[in-house]
Protein backbone atom coordinates (compact mmCIF):
# COMPACT_ATOMS: atom_id res chain seq x y z
CA UNK A 1 0.00 0.00 0.00
CA UNK A 2 1.09 3.54 -0.72
CA UNK A 3 2.35 5.56 2.17
CA UNK A 4 2.67 9.18 3.25
CA UNK A 5 5.65 10.72 4.96
CA UNK A 6 4.49 12.46 8.12
CA UNK A 7 6.55 14.81 10.21
CA UNK A 8 5.41 16.69 13.29
CA UNK A 9 7.73 19.60 14.04
CA UNK A 10 7.80 21.96 17.01
CA UNK A 11 10.17 24.85 17.69
CA UNK A 12 11.94 22.61 20.20
CA UNK A 13 12.68 20.01 17.56
CA UNK A 14 11.04 17.24 15.53
CA UNK A 15 8.58 15.07 17.46
CA UNK A 16 7.48 12.45 14.98
CA UNK A 17 8.77 11.24 11.65
CA UNK A 18 7.46 8.17 9.88
CA UNK A 19 5.77 6.63 6.86
CA UNK A 20 2.06 6.00 7.44
CA UNK A 21 -0.96 4.87 5.47
CA UNK A 22 -3.49 7.36 6.74
CA UNK A 23 -3.59 10.50 8.86
CA UNK A 24 -6.77 11.54 10.59
CA UNK A 25 -7.25 14.54 12.81
CA UNK A 26 -9.50 17.47 13.62
CA UNK A 27 -9.01 20.82 11.90
CA UNK A 28 -10.81 23.99 12.87
CA UNK A 29 -13.34 23.10 10.17
CA UNK A 30 -13.91 19.53 11.36
CA UNK A 31 -12.59 15.99 11.07
CA UNK A 32 -10.28 15.27 8.17
CA UNK A 33 -8.70 12.09 6.91
CA UNK A 34 -5.74 12.13 4.56
CA UNK A 35 -4.61 9.36 2.28
CA UNK A 36 -1.61 9.39 -0.06
CA UNK A 37 -2.20 11.52 -3.15
CA UNK A 38 -4.20 14.19 -1.32
CA UNK A 39 -4.48 17.60 -3.00
CA UNK A 40 -2.08 20.21 -1.45
CA UNK A 41 -3.92 21.69 1.52
CA UNK A 42 -3.22 23.92 4.47
CA UNK A 43 -5.45 23.79 7.54
CA UNK A 44 -5.23 25.01 11.13
CA UNK A 45 -5.66 22.29 13.76
CA UNK A 46 -7.66 22.22 16.95
CA UNK A 47 -6.13 21.12 20.23
CA UNK A 48 -6.48 17.50 19.34
CA UNK A 49 -5.02 14.09 18.66
CA UNK A 50 -3.51 13.04 15.37
CA UNK A 51 -4.10 9.40 14.51
CA UNK A 52 -1.46 7.88 12.25
CA UNK A 53 -2.47 4.55 10.84
CA UNK A 54 0.32 2.18 9.88
CA UNK A 55 0.15 -1.29 8.46
CA UNK A 56 -0.78 -3.05 11.69
CA UNK A 57 -0.45 -0.35 14.30
CA UNK A 58 -1.72 3.12 15.07
CA UNK A 59 0.40 5.94 16.49
CA UNK A 60 -1.05 8.89 18.34
CA UNK A 61 0.35 12.37 18.68
CA UNK A 62 -1.17 15.12 20.82
CA UNK A 63 -0.89 18.62 19.37
CA UNK A 64 -1.75 21.96 20.95
CA UNK A 65 -3.12 23.62 17.85
CA UNK A 66 -0.88 24.49 14.95
CA UNK A 67 -0.94 24.16 11.20
CA UNK A 68 -1.10 21.12 8.95
CA UNK A 69 0.42 21.24 5.51
CA UNK A 70 -0.55 18.46 3.14
CA UNK A 71 1.18 17.46 -0.08
CA UNK A 72 0.46 14.41 -2.22
CA UNK A 73 3.27 12.42 -0.64
CA UNK A 74 3.95 14.31 2.55
CA UNK A 75 2.21 15.79 5.59
CA UNK A 76 3.92 18.35 7.80
CA UNK A 77 2.42 19.51 11.05
CA UNK A 78 3.80 22.65 12.65
CA UNK A 79 2.74 23.14 16.24
CA UNK A 80 3.86 25.13 19.27
CA UNK A 81 3.81 21.93 21.31
CA UNK A 82 3.31 18.27 20.48
CA UNK A 83 4.01 14.90 22.11
CA UNK A 84 3.72 11.32 21.02
CA UNK A 85 1.59 9.09 23.26
CA UNK A 86 4.75 7.53 24.73
CA UNK A 87 6.23 10.90 25.67
CA UNK A 88 3.22 12.28 27.50
CA UNK A 89 3.73 12.84 31.18
CA UNK A 90 0.38 11.58 32.47
CA UNK A 91 1.01 12.77 36.02
CA UNK A 92 1.75 16.25 34.83
CA UNK A 93 -1.27 16.34 32.52
CA UNK A 94 -3.49 15.22 35.41
CA UNK A 95 -2.12 17.97 37.61
CA UNK A 96 -2.61 20.50 34.84
CA UNK A 97 -6.18 19.33 34.40
CA UNK A 98 -6.97 19.70 38.10
CA UNK A 99 -5.35 23.12 38.19
CA UNK A 100 -7.30 24.30 35.18
CA UNK A 101 -10.57 22.99 36.58
CA UNK A 102 -9.93 24.71 39.88
CA UNK A 103 -9.21 27.96 38.09
CA UNK A 104 -12.38 27.72 36.07
CA UNK A 105 -14.37 27.33 39.27
CA UNK A 106 -12.65 30.27 40.92
CA UNK A 107 -13.18 32.54 37.99
CA UNK A 108 -16.47 33.86 39.23
CA UNK A 109 -14.93 35.13 42.43
CA UNK A 110 -11.59 36.26 41.13
CA UNK A 111 -10.53 37.61 37.81
CA UNK A 112 -8.68 34.76 36.23
CA UNK A 113 -8.24 34.66 32.51
CA UNK A 114 -11.11 32.39 31.52
CA UNK A 115 -9.94 31.68 27.99
CA UNK A 116 -6.48 30.74 29.12
CA UNK A 117 -7.77 28.36 31.74
CA UNK A 118 -10.10 26.73 29.25
CA UNK A 119 -7.30 26.24 26.76
CA UNK A 120 -5.08 24.75 29.45
CA UNK A 121 -7.88 22.36 30.37
CA UNK A 122 -8.37 21.36 26.74
CA UNK A 123 -4.66 20.68 26.33
CA UNK A 124 -4.52 18.56 29.46
CA UNK A 125 -7.60 16.53 28.49
CA UNK A 126 -6.22 16.03 24.99
CA UNK A 127 -2.93 14.70 26.34
CA UNK A 128 -4.69 12.30 28.69
CA UNK A 129 -6.91 11.07 25.87
CA UNK A 130 -3.94 10.40 23.63
CA UNK A 131 -2.00 8.66 26.38
CA UNK A 132 -5.01 6.41 27.09
CA UNK A 133 -5.67 5.65 23.44
CA UNK A 134 -2.17 4.24 23.13
CA UNK A 135 -2.31 2.54 26.51
CA UNK A 136 -5.06 0.16 25.38
CA UNK B 1 59.38 47.94 45.91
CA UNK B 2 56.53 45.70 47.07
CA UNK B 3 57.41 43.27 49.79
CA UNK B 4 57.74 39.57 49.14
CA UNK B 5 54.53 38.81 50.95
CA UNK B 6 52.54 41.38 48.96
CA UNK B 7 53.65 39.84 45.70
CA UNK B 8 52.89 36.36 46.96
CA UNK B 9 49.35 37.46 47.87
CA UNK B 10 48.84 38.96 44.45
CA UNK B 11 49.96 35.77 42.76
CA UNK B 12 47.60 33.69 44.86
CA UNK B 13 44.65 36.01 44.22
CA UNK B 14 45.28 35.97 40.48
CA UNK B 15 45.59 32.20 40.51
CA UNK B 16 42.21 31.87 42.20
CA UNK B 17 40.69 34.25 39.70
CA UNK B 18 42.08 32.26 36.81
CA UNK B 19 40.53 29.10 38.26
CA UNK B 20 37.14 30.80 38.33
CA UNK B 21 37.41 32.13 34.79
CA UNK B 22 38.59 28.73 33.62
CA UNK B 23 35.53 27.08 35.20
CA UNK B 24 33.23 29.67 33.64
CA UNK B 25 34.84 29.05 30.30
CA UNK B 26 34.11 25.36 30.55
CA UNK B 27 30.50 25.94 31.61
CA UNK B 28 30.02 28.27 28.66
CA UNK B 29 31.60 25.78 26.31
CA UNK B 30 29.11 23.11 27.39
CA UNK B 31 26.20 25.54 27.06
CA UNK B 32 27.49 26.73 23.76
CA UNK B 33 27.59 23.32 22.10
CA UNK B 34 24.05 22.61 23.31
CA UNK B 35 22.72 25.98 22.22
CA UNK B 36 24.46 25.78 18.91
CA UNK B 37 22.99 22.41 17.96
CA UNK B 38 19.57 23.63 19.06
CA UNK B 39 19.88 26.74 16.92
CA UNK B 40 20.91 24.62 13.98
CA UNK B 41 18.11 22.08 14.31
CA UNK B 42 15.65 24.96 14.60
CA UNK B 43 16.51 26.12 11.10
CA UNK B 44 14.51 23.26 9.54
CA UNK B 45 11.39 24.28 11.45
CA UNK B 46 11.87 27.91 10.51
CA UNK B 47 12.35 27.06 6.82
CA UNK B 48 9.19 25.01 6.82
CA UNK B 49 7.04 27.63 8.48
CA UNK B 50 8.47 30.30 6.22
CA UNK B 51 7.63 28.23 3.18
CA UNK B 52 4.04 27.62 4.26
CA UNK B 53 3.51 31.23 5.32
CA UNK B 54 4.89 32.45 2.02
CA UNK B 55 2.62 30.12 0.05
CA UNK B 56 -0.47 31.13 1.97
CA UNK B 57 0.21 34.85 2.14
CA UNK B 58 1.29 35.17 -1.48
CA UNK B 59 -1.10 32.58 -2.90
CA UNK B 60 -4.06 34.60 -1.78
CA UNK B 61 -3.61 38.20 -2.82
CA UNK B 62 -7.07 39.34 -1.81
CA UNK B 63 -6.41 38.73 1.88
CA UNK B 64 -5.88 41.69 4.13
CA UNK B 65 -4.78 40.37 7.45
CA UNK B 66 -3.95 43.16 9.94
CA UNK B 67 -0.51 41.66 10.57
CA UNK B 68 0.37 42.02 6.88
CA UNK B 69 -0.74 45.60 6.36
CA UNK B 70 1.62 48.53 6.81
CA UNK B 71 -0.07 51.49 8.42
CA UNK B 72 1.16 55.02 9.02
CA UNK B 73 3.79 54.84 11.73
CA UNK B 74 3.15 56.90 14.84
CA UNK B 75 5.00 54.69 17.24
CA UNK B 76 7.78 52.19 16.72
CA UNK B 77 8.59 49.33 19.04
CA UNK B 78 12.07 47.93 19.47
CA UNK B 79 12.46 44.40 20.72
CA UNK B 80 16.01 44.04 21.99
CA UNK B 81 17.48 40.68 22.87
CA UNK B 82 20.41 40.74 25.27
CA UNK B 83 21.95 38.31 27.72
CA UNK B 84 20.92 37.78 31.32
CA UNK B 85 24.32 38.87 32.57
CA UNK B 86 27.54 40.41 31.38
CA UNK B 87 31.01 38.84 31.33
CA UNK B 88 30.63 38.14 27.65
CA UNK B 89 32.94 40.67 26.09
CA UNK B 90 31.24 43.17 23.80
CA UNK B 91 28.23 40.92 23.24
CA UNK B 92 25.67 43.09 25.03
CA UNK B 93 27.19 46.49 24.39
CA UNK B 94 27.32 45.90 20.63
CA UNK B 95 23.62 45.31 20.27
CA UNK B 96 22.68 48.01 22.78
CA UNK B 97 24.88 50.60 21.09
CA UNK B 98 23.36 49.81 17.72
CA UNK B 99 19.78 50.11 18.92
CA UNK B 100 20.55 53.26 20.91
CA UNK B 101 22.13 54.94 17.90
CA UNK B 102 19.25 53.96 15.63
CA UNK B 103 16.69 55.29 18.05
CA UNK B 104 18.54 58.60 18.42
CA UNK B 105 18.78 58.92 14.67
CA UNK B 106 15.20 58.04 13.83
CA UNK B 107 13.21 59.67 16.59
CA UNK B 108 13.06 63.20 17.86
CA UNK B 109 10.72 62.72 20.76
CA UNK B 110 10.27 60.16 23.49
CA UNK B 111 6.69 59.50 22.39
CA UNK B 112 7.70 57.98 19.09
CA UNK B 113 9.12 54.74 20.35
CA UNK B 114 8.77 52.06 22.98
CA UNK B 115 11.14 49.30 24.08
CA UNK B 116 10.53 45.64 24.65
CA UNK B 117 13.49 44.29 26.57
CA UNK B 118 14.31 40.60 26.45
CA UNK B 119 17.18 39.86 28.82
CA UNK B 120 18.23 41.58 32.02
CA UNK B 121 21.21 43.52 30.71
CA UNK B 122 19.05 45.28 28.14
CA UNK B 123 16.35 46.08 30.65
CA UNK B 124 18.82 47.69 33.06
CA UNK B 125 20.39 49.65 30.21
CA UNK B 126 17.11 51.22 29.10
CA UNK B 127 15.85 51.71 32.62
CA UNK B 128 18.96 53.70 33.50
CA UNK B 129 18.35 55.97 30.53
CA UNK B 130 14.68 56.37 31.40
CA UNK B 131 13.51 54.99 28.11
CA UNK B 132 9.98 53.73 27.84
CA UNK B 133 9.98 49.97 28.40
CA UNK B 134 6.47 48.62 27.86
CA UNK B 135 7.29 44.99 28.32
CA UNK B 136 10.23 42.98 29.56
CA UNK B 137 11.14 39.34 29.79
CA UNK B 138 13.98 38.42 32.11
CA UNK B 139 15.17 35.25 33.76
CA UNK B 140 15.52 33.38 30.49
CA UNK B 141 17.28 30.09 30.97
CA UNK B 142 20.51 29.19 29.21
CA UNK B 143 18.64 26.78 26.95
CA UNK B 144 15.29 28.50 26.39
CA UNK B 145 12.19 26.57 25.37
CA UNK B 146 9.55 27.85 23.02
CA UNK B 147 6.90 28.01 25.74
CA UNK B 148 9.14 30.30 27.84
CA UNK B 149 8.70 33.13 25.40
CA UNK B 150 5.36 32.31 23.77
CA UNK B 151 3.27 34.31 26.23
CA UNK B 152 5.41 37.40 25.93
CA UNK B 153 5.45 37.31 22.15
CA UNK B 154 1.69 36.76 22.02
CA UNK B 155 1.35 39.85 24.19
CA UNK B 156 3.57 41.81 21.81
CA UNK B 157 1.47 40.72 18.83
CA UNK B 158 -1.66 41.69 20.74
CA UNK B 159 -0.23 45.16 21.35
CA UNK B 160 0.47 45.53 17.65
CA UNK B 161 -3.08 44.49 16.76
CA UNK B 162 -4.48 46.90 19.37
CA UNK B 163 -2.46 49.74 17.87
CA UNK B 164 -0.14 50.34 20.83
CA UNK B 165 2.60 50.58 18.20
CA UNK B 166 2.60 50.43 14.40
CA UNK B 167 5.78 48.62 13.61
CA UNK B 168 8.15 46.32 15.42
CA UNK B 169 11.87 45.98 14.95
CA UNK B 170 13.93 43.26 16.50
CA UNK B 171 17.61 43.73 17.43
CA UNK B 172 19.79 40.80 18.31
CA UNK B 173 23.15 39.10 17.91
CA UNK B 174 22.99 36.60 15.11
CA UNK B 175 25.31 33.72 15.77
CA UNK B 176 27.66 33.11 12.84
CA UNK B 177 30.42 31.02 14.33
CA UNK B 178 32.26 30.65 17.62
CA UNK B 179 34.16 33.90 17.20
CA UNK B 180 31.71 35.97 15.27
CA UNK B 181 28.25 37.45 15.91
CA UNK B 182 26.50 39.83 13.57
CA UNK B 183 24.17 42.51 14.85
CA UNK B 184 20.86 42.15 13.08
CA UNK B 185 18.04 44.64 12.98
CA UNK B 186 14.97 43.06 11.49
CA UNK B 187 11.47 44.30 10.92
CA UNK B 188 9.07 41.75 12.38
CA UNK B 189 5.69 43.48 12.21
CA UNK B 190 3.93 44.17 9.95
CA UNK B 191 5.10 41.08 8.10
CA UNK B 192 6.20 42.39 4.73
CA UNK B 193 9.10 40.39 3.46
CA UNK B 194 8.06 36.78 3.40
CA UNK B 195 9.87 34.93 0.73
CA UNK B 196 10.91 31.37 0.25
CA UNK B 197 13.64 29.96 -1.89
CA UNK B 198 11.63 26.86 -2.63
CA UNK B 199 9.04 26.63 -5.35
CA UNK B 200 5.64 27.63 -4.00
CA UNK B 201 2.76 25.22 -4.23
CA UNK B 202 -0.77 26.43 -4.66
CA UNK B 203 -2.79 25.11 -1.77
CA UNK B 204 -6.38 24.39 -0.99
CA UNK B 205 -7.37 26.24 2.14
CA UNK B 206 -9.44 24.57 4.77
CA UNK B 207 -11.65 26.39 5.79
CA UNK B 208 -10.45 29.75 4.36
CA UNK B 209 -7.16 31.58 3.84
CA UNK B 210 -8.15 34.18 6.47
CA UNK B 211 -8.70 31.53 9.13
CA UNK B 212 -5.36 29.99 8.35
CA UNK B 213 -3.55 33.31 8.49
CA UNK B 214 -5.13 33.96 11.89
CA UNK B 215 -3.27 30.93 13.22
CA UNK B 216 -0.24 30.95 10.98
CA UNK B 217 0.93 34.56 11.22
CA UNK B 218 1.16 34.70 15.04
CA UNK B 219 2.97 31.36 14.94
CA UNK B 220 5.29 32.75 12.29
CA UNK B 221 6.07 35.89 14.29
CA UNK B 222 6.62 33.86 17.46
CA UNK B 223 8.93 31.56 15.56
CA UNK B 224 10.93 34.51 14.25
CA UNK B 225 11.47 35.84 17.76
CA UNK B 226 12.25 32.39 19.16
CA UNK B 227 14.72 31.77 16.35
CA UNK B 228 16.41 35.08 17.12
CA UNK B 229 16.55 34.18 20.81
CA UNK B 230 18.15 30.81 20.09
CA UNK B 231 20.69 32.43 17.79
CA UNK B 232 21.43 35.09 20.36
CA UNK B 233 21.86 32.49 23.11
CA UNK B 234 24.32 30.48 21.03
CA UNK B 235 26.21 33.69 20.32
CA UNK B 236 26.14 34.69 23.97
CA UNK B 237 27.63 31.42 25.15
CA UNK B 238 30.29 31.60 22.45
CA UNK B 239 31.10 35.21 23.38
CA UNK B 240 31.31 34.35 27.07
CA UNK B 241 33.48 31.36 26.32
CA UNK B 242 35.91 33.57 24.41
CA UNK B 243 35.84 36.33 27.00
CA UNK B 244 36.60 33.85 29.76
CA UNK B 245 39.35 32.21 27.73
CA UNK B 246 40.97 35.61 27.26
CA UNK B 247 40.60 36.35 30.94
CA UNK B 248 42.25 33.06 31.85
CA UNK B 249 45.11 33.71 29.44
CA UNK B 250 45.58 37.21 30.83
CA UNK B 251 45.62 35.87 34.36
CA UNK B 252 48.36 33.43 33.42
CA UNK B 253 50.38 36.23 31.89
CA UNK B 254 49.98 38.34 35.02
CA UNK B 255 51.00 35.40 37.18
CA UNK B 256 54.13 35.00 35.10
CA UNK B 257 55.04 38.67 35.47
CA UNK B 258 54.42 38.59 39.22
CA UNK B 259 56.46 35.42 39.60
CA UNK B 260 59.34 37.18 37.89
CA UNK B 261 58.96 40.13 40.27
CA UNK B 262 58.78 37.76 43.18
CA UNK B 263 61.96 35.95 42.23
CA UNK B 264 63.74 39.22 41.62
CA UNK B 265 62.67 40.57 45.00
CA UNK B 266 63.72 37.36 46.72
CA UNK B 267 67.11 37.44 45.00
CA UNK B 268 67.53 41.08 45.96
CA UNK B 269 66.80 40.37 49.59
CA UNK B 270 69.25 37.44 49.62
CA UNK B 271 71.94 39.57 48.00
CA UNK B 272 71.28 42.30 50.52
CA UNK B 273 71.58 39.88 53.42
CA UNK B 274 74.85 38.48 52.12
CA UNK B 275 76.16 41.99 51.64
CA UNK B 276 75.18 42.84 55.18
CA UNK B 277 76.81 39.73 56.61
CA UNK B 278 79.98 40.23 54.58
CA UNK B 279 80.25 43.89 55.50
CA UNK B 280 79.51 43.04 59.14
CA UNK B 281 82.30 40.46 59.12
CA UNK B 282 84.63 42.94 57.39
CA UNK B 283 83.93 45.55 60.09
CA UNK B 284 84.93 43.08 62.83
CA UNK B 285 88.38 42.34 61.30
Amino acid sequence: MKTLKVSVVTPDGPVYDSEVEMVSTKTVGGEIGILPGHIPTVAPLQITAIRLKKENDTDYVAVSGGIMEVRPDQVTILAAAAETAEDIDVERALRAKERAERRLQQIKQENFDIKRAELALQRAINRLKVARAKGK
Amino acid sequence: MASLRDIKNKINATKKMSQITKAMEMVSAANYSKAESKARSYVSYMDKIQEVTASVAMGSTDVNHPMLVSRPVKKTAYLVITAERGLAGAFNSNVLRKVYQDIKERHKSEDEYVIIAVGKVGREFFKKRNMNIILDLVGISDQPEFLDIKDTVSQVIGMFSDGVFDELYMYYNKFVNAIRNDIISKKVLPITDISSSKKLLSYEFEPTAEDILDVLLPLYAESLVYGALLSSKAGEHAARMNAMKNATDNAHEIIETYTLHYNRARQASITQEITEIVSGAAALE
